[in-house]
Order: structure tokens, then sequence, then C-alpha cells
């Protein structure tokens, strides 16, 4: 049956806010504890939130969801969020439903802190 | 017993079951040529398929039935693999069975839009039996 350990492999404190990393493959299962786990880090304001989606598998329509409400919180106030180190598979998600032209994603980790 | 060509899996719409299907729907893919990445959009599709017949056609049911088919098809030269996702959901109007306008940046609605990019066909039909929708999905290997 589905492994439903979290997403969410380790976080890193920037300047300036977060840097996550998650891995695995988001999805039904999976996404309401990667909301939550997001949600928390968000409850202190960051200016900035790095997601590290390198070692995503696959991220299905509800793990895209939870992108965008954390998205959403961030442009509220005036925050950033910034995507990076999408695998192919990932990337295309985000072309399919056209959210490449709405989220901020770079390639790596250095470029998203510059983002 | 009836000889069934491919692979029939039942599964409750408890999606922690999810995964039985979508690994077989990968490991089918596989076998019949489509290659790594095909393989993962089959994946990706009926990942979305499956979540959309638990939130939307039993309306969060955990408890329900699912019939997943996986089977071998060939479009003159291409070979691909077919994928029937059957249930027994009730009051689903199929013309409303679309994605949200993409514009409309909001959580949600983006499910039926990647099933119907990343496969190579897809239709919704009413069962036979009248009870339940059938979503049949081919995925064909390119060409060259």
């Amino acid at each position: 049956m589905a492994d439903t350990e979290g997403n969410l492999q380790g976080t890193q404190t920037l300047d300036d806010g977060f840097l996550v990393q998650l891995s695995g493959e988001i999805d039904l299962t999976r996404s309401p504890a990667l909301r939550a786990d997001l949600m928390k880090l968000l409850s202190s304001s960051p200016k900035r939130l790095v997601v590290d989606l390198t070692q995503v598998e696959l991220m299905d329509s509800s793990g895209v969801a939870t992108l965008i409400e954390v998205l959403q919180v961030q442009r509220k106030d005036g925050r950033k969020l910034v995507l990076c180190g999408l695998q192919d598979k990932v990337r295309s998600v985000f072309e399919i439903t056209r959210l490449n032209e709405v989220f901020v994603i770079v390639d790596d980790r250095s470029a998203a802190q510059q983002a | 017993m009836d000889q069934i060509d491919g692979i029939v899996i039942h599964v409750t719409s408890e999606p922690r079951y999810f995964c039985v299907a979508t690994a077989a729907a990968e490991a089918a893919a596989v076998a019949c040529d489509l290659g790594p990445a095909a393989a993962s959009q089959i994946k990706l599709a009926v990942t979305e398929a499956l979540a959309n017949v638990m939130n939307h056609g039993y309306k969060g049911r955990t408890d329900r039935p699912i019939r997943i088919t996986l089977a071998p098809a060939r479009d003159h030269d291409r070979a691909g693999l077919s994928i029937v996702i059957e249930d027994e959901c009730t009051g689903v109007d199929l013309a409303r069975i679309q994605g949200r306008p993409l514009d409309d940046v909001r959580p949600g609605g983006l499910g039926v839009h990647i099933i119907r990019k990343t496969m190579d066909l897809v239709e919704y039909r009413k069962r036979s039996n009248g009870e339940g929708i059938s979503l049949r999905m081919v995925k064909y290997a390119k060409v060259g």
C-alpha cells in the first residue's frame, strides 16, 4: 500500500526565509500532510520560500493545488515562492496547466535564492 | 473463465490503494515498449483519474469499487497501452467532466487537463449496464 511518509525531507534557513527539500511522489495521499507542513512554515511569514523539487518523482494535481495555495498566501502578503530543480516529468505538469507562467521556476537552489 | 488479454485490478476508492493500480499501469507501459517518459505520463494520468473517481464520482467515499483494466493497444504500426477505469458512481453528467479554465488560477480542476494532455485518446462513457462511468485512455509509443 502507499507509503504515506511525508514529502518534506528537510528545511534550511535562509537570510530571508526558508528552503525546503521535497522528495518522492506528491499525490492525493500525501498532499494534505505537505500542505500542513508548508502552511506551518508560512506562519512565520518568510519573505522567501524556496521549494526544491529535485527529488520529486511525481506530482499530481493535488500537489500542484497545494503549491497554488502556498503561492496565494505568499503573494497576498507580498512575499516570494520559488520552485527549483524540477525533473522533466514534474515540469511538464506545470507546462500542461500553464502554471509555469504563474510560478517562479528556476533551475537550482542558487538561482532560487537570487530570483 | 473468460479469457482476458490484459490485467484486471479491483480496488476500493481508498487512495492508499491507488498505488497498486498506478504502479501496475506504469509497469504495463514499460512492458508495452512505451518508454520511461510515456510510462511516467501514464502513471500520472491514472493517478488523476482515480482521484477524480474518489473525489467527484464517489464524493469522497473510500469504500466504493473501482475496476482498472490494462491491455495492449495497437493503432496501425504503433503499439500502445489501453487503460479502462470503471466505477459505479451515479448522477455524473458526462458533459460536465472538464477542467477549469487555465487562466483561472486556483487550486483544483486540473486533473482532466492533465489526463487529456498526457494521453493520446481519452473517452468517458456511461457503462453499458447503466451504472457508473467508464474512462478509456490509450497511450501509443512514439514513432521513430
